[in-house]
């Protein structure tokens, strides 16, 4: 990490303590600031504005205590031990996306050359955790509900692939910090003002992330499977107290998570053109801040906008229109990578 | 007319990106309040004076929730040399604000203008039972009760 | 050539092998309660859905569950408290169910009420209906998924009912018709207020138009759900906007004659020939703002006098029967009232216009999936104290 070097339990240990703070900050943050402040302004409402004083800075962290302090409800049909695994599961996955993103030149928790594929593979665990939360629930809504998901959440992860797999023809390299590096020194036309985000380029690769994204969050107008007015609540139907926390939380902060992984693939990820060395270490987590709002802005906007597809034009629109086109992306992608 | 595939989803991006920038519409209750207009029916107040004890109110009310008992006294005549004329005392005049319907019927039908709407609304108790207001309470109200607003062109005055 | 007895056995040990399969694959019908309690019903109304996996093979509509008696109420009760009890059937446009009531008692009283009268009510008979149907646009988008309208709606629609405060003194009952006329007259100012919000309720239309009709989404989730023929819908008594969108040119504003103003105004029926759910969300997003119109030009037109003719203090109907029926929000709407003369009618029957759009709901939703539940319940658009009353 920094130039001190410690024994690696100990570095292991901050690291992973890191981790563990950033998620629920992020968690909060992003619900905070787009899921209560601005869907309220988009439907010209205020929001919270009274706990804490402040616009309600603090809701969220009351809700959080909140559902700790809930009855742990355990129904008596269902398999305890997957039951209570099942968020945990969901949760892992988010850890360990966090792993993986760069916050600066030197800030990263680890730096693996195959950082790109480590990630979206990863990602796709927890559809694991939804299947055994709805599994276990010993509730027919549920299994049904867990099966939707599931089935999503499996069609999804292609688009969201190949998507990226035009960004690492074009970047080169893997590794996350490789294709932020191509970035920031890349060239528009022999200009090296911006460095060279790669959404100018791959512009229809930043749609079919973002848009595969949402379906990896199940958010609207992909949340069928949340939304199941007919079924009750989902996969989480029987979840109360800190586990249904866990959910939540696994979910905005992989929708953090993501927004991430698209600002440091299509827009630069931590990194400012002319900024160099230690500056950057000390620039770069705002940097790829601000970048993670912009991309989550976009992701919370199309949230709030639309209705939601029924199931199985969901599953059309994935089969039939993201896939192709995202190779068809790669394609032309290649050909040009080859040609020029 | 989808002639970009998409077009639809743009344009809804755009309501509520421009909704985003416009102020929100929300009134911060208790901290700002917003004024009923005039003729808006929170509480009826009573003017004890002019009640004769009629019940026409009490029998009009389509949920009887008005609780009125009265008793007959002689007055003093007029004139002198008169006769003691019988008048209706009011002992209990008690509306239930749990049952009333705010249809206005009673200040409608009252002959003597005893009855007036008046547009306060903040009298929630915390126990049913206080919702019972009594003709002391009643009265009360009469200092909230608006002049009745002036009417738009064309209408006939002298209508109630 | 014989068939060999070793084809003969191998013949009905795959006949066997088949039904052994068939009897493994055969699922169970789901039966599915949708409500009482739900958030996608608009009340308390009960479907009973039998699903063969996502597919609807039968439902049945089990309403009543909000039933208050309302006509044996009439019974009981004079007509200025009718006249306030009336206003609850369909809360969210209440004026509109007062109306047809007094004009029936009018009608056996024969008495007309003044011109302003008539165009007071007819002004307050369409800011209901813009109530409501906006209203209906923004349940219609929440129920499929879109969380912004719902709230865009009652932004708007606040404003229209402030206007309906103003005058009436009530936002949702306002109660204000009675037999001859009105109770009041307007308020100084009341005119120009309520033309600017018309100008906002179609300011209104136009985002919705953009937000939510225009959205690919929403229409790939409408078009086509819900189809309702022409015939069906005839023969089930469908009525409103839900007959005009299967394209029958039905409304009893123009078609009748009653003692309102529209026949002096200058506007459109809007049909669509399509019958699916999306036409219906269409053809009441129209009728939204050839509402908003109509109250402009009336607005203008107003003419001057008495808002209330010369009736007795103790109102007492002579004996007879009297049908009127006007074109509600929901649908057709019709009070058939039989008087013997007394302080109140000695019956009443309300023909209440959701209680049959409702019934048509076994017919359509056979073969729909799930989720086109939802979204035909929505584009019917009911109101449970209208079912049930």
């Amino acid at each position: 990490m920094i130039a001190i070097s410690l024994p690696f339990w100990a570095e292991t240990t901050i690291k992973t303590v890191i981790v563990l703070a950033v998620i629920p900050a992020s968690a909060l943050t992003l619900g905070y600031v787009f899921l209560m402040k601005t869907m309220a302004h988009m439907q010209s409402r205020m929001g919270p504005m009274e706990p804490g004083g402040f616009h309600g800075w603090y809701q969220l962290i009351g809700d959080g205590i909140k559902f700790i302090q809930k009855e742990d409800i355990i129904p008596d049909q269902a398999d305890r031990a997957i039951f209570a695994l099942a968020p945990t599961v969901v949760l892992v996955s988010t850890f360990l996306l966090f792993v993986v993103i760069p916050a600066g030149p030197r800030l990263v928790v680890e730096n693996l050359d195959t950082g790109v594929f480590f990630a979206l593979a990863v990602s796709s665990l927890s559809v694991i955790g939804v299947l055994m939360a709805g599994w276990s629930s010993a509730n027919k809504y549920s299994l049904l509900g867990g099966l939707r998901a599931a089935g999503q959440l499996i069609a999804y992860e292609l688009p969201l692939v190949l998507a990226v797999v035009g960004v690492v023809i074009q970047a080169g390299t893997l590794s996350l910090q490789g294709i932020v590096e191509f970035q920031q020194h890349g060239e528009i036309f022999g200009w090296g003002g911006i460095g060279l985000p790669l959404i100018l380029t791959q512009f229809v690769g930043f749609v079919l992330f973002i848009a595969a994204s949402q379906a990896e969050l199940t958010q609207a107008p992909f949340d069928m499977p949340l939304a199941e007015s007919e079924l009750v609540a989902g996969y989480t139907t029987e979840y109360t107290g800190f586990r249904f926390l866990f959910f939540y939380m696994a979910e905005t902060a992989t929708a953090f998570a993501l927004a991430a992984i698209a600002a440091t693939l299509f827009l630069g990820g931590w990194s400012v053109p002319w900024v160099h060395g230690t500056t950057a270490d000390v620039l770069g987590p705002f940097v790829l801040g601000a970048k993670v709002m912009l991309v989550a802005f976009l992701i919370y906007w199309i949230r709030f906008t639309y209705p939601r597809f029924r199931e199985d034009q969901l599953q059309a629109f994935a089969w039939k229109y993201l896939i192709p086109l995202s190779l068809a992306n790669i394609l032309i992608t290649a050909v040009f990578k080859v040609v020029f | 007319m989808p002639d970009i595939p998409g077009k639809g989803l743009v344009k809804g991006l755009g309501v509520t990106l421009r909704t985003m920038l416009q102020p929100a519409v929300t009134t911060q209750y208790p901290k700002e309040k917003e004024t009923p207009p005039i003729r808006a029916r929170g509480v009826i107040a009573l003017h004890q004076e002019n009640c004769t004890v009629c019940m026409l109110c009490a029998r009009s009310c389509p949920d009887w929730c008005i609780y009125i008992e009265g008793h007959k006294e002689k007055a003093p005549p007029r004139r002198a040399g008169g006769r003691p004329r019988q008048v209706n005392e009011l002992d209990r005049f008690d509306i239930d604000y749990a049952l009333c319907m705010y249809c206005g019927i009673c200040v409608d039908v009252c002959p003597f203008d005893a009855l007036f709407w008046s547009p306060e609304f903040e009298y929630s108790e915390e126990r049913i039972a206080d919702l019972l207001h009594d003709k002391e309470r009643l009265s009360e109200w009469m200092e909230t009760v608006p002049e009745a607003p002036p009417l738009e062109v064309g209408a006939q005055a002298g209508k109630k | 050539m014989a068939v060999t007895d070793q084809q003969r056995r191998a013949y009905v040990a795959s006949q066997a092998a088949d039904a052994r399969v068939n009897v493994e694959l055969q699922t169970e019908d789901m039966i599915l309660n949708i409500g009482p309690q739900h958030p996608a019903t608009h009340g308390t109304l009960r479907v009973v859905a039998n699903l063969d996996g996502e597919q609807v093979v039968w439902a049945d509509v089990v309403c009543g569950y909000m039933h208050r008696g309302y006509e044996k109420l009439t019974e009981v009760r004079t007509y200025p408290q009718i006249t306030t009890l009336v206003n609850r059937i369909d809360w969210l446009s209440s004026f509109a169910n007062e109306v047809p009531f007094i004009l029936a008692a009018e009608k056996l009283m024969e008495i007309e009420a003044p011109p302003r009268a008539q165009y007071i009510r007819t002004i307050l008979f369409e800011l209901a209906r813009i109530a409501n149907i906006t209203l209906f646009i923004g349940t219609m988008g929440a129920d499929l998924g879109a969380i912004t309208p719902v709230f865009y709606a009652f932004r708007d629609r606040e404003r229209v009912l402030n206007q309906i405060e103003a005058v009436t003194g009530g936002r949702f009952h306002p109660n204000f018709d009675r037999i001859g006329g009105l109770k009041d007259d307007l308020p100084r100012g009341w005119i120009d207020e309520t033309k600017a919000v018309m100008n906002r309720v179609r300011e209104f239309c136009d985002e919705l138009e953009e937000l939510l009709m225009g959205n690919e989404i929403f229409q790939a989730r409408t078009r086509g759900i819900g189809v309702i023929p022409a015939e069906v819908g005839l023969s089930y008594g469908l009525s409103g906007a839900n007959i005009r969108a299967s394209g029958i040119d039905w409304d009893l504003r123009r078609d009748q004659d009653l003692p309102l103003a529209w026949k002096d105004l200058d506007w459109k029926v809007w049909t669509h020939p399509d019958g699916d759910s999306f036409a219906r969300f269409w053809v009441r997003l129209q009728e939204t703002r050839e509402a908003s119109k109509m109250v402009d030009q009336m607005l203008d037109g107003l003419p001057a006098g008495s808002i209330q003719a010369k009736v007795p203090r103790i109102i007492k109907v002579p004996a007879g029967e009297a049908w009127v029926h006007t074109e509600n929000p929901l649908g057709e709407m019709g009070y058939y009232i039989v008087s013997q003369g007394g302080l109140g009618p000695f019956r009443c029957k309300i023909r209440s216009a959701s209680f049959n759009n409702v019934s048509v709901l076994p017919w359509v939703l056979r073969g729909t999936y799930v989720p086109d539940i939802i979204t035909i319940l929505a584009s019917l658009y009911f109101i449970l104290g209208d079912i049930d009353r």
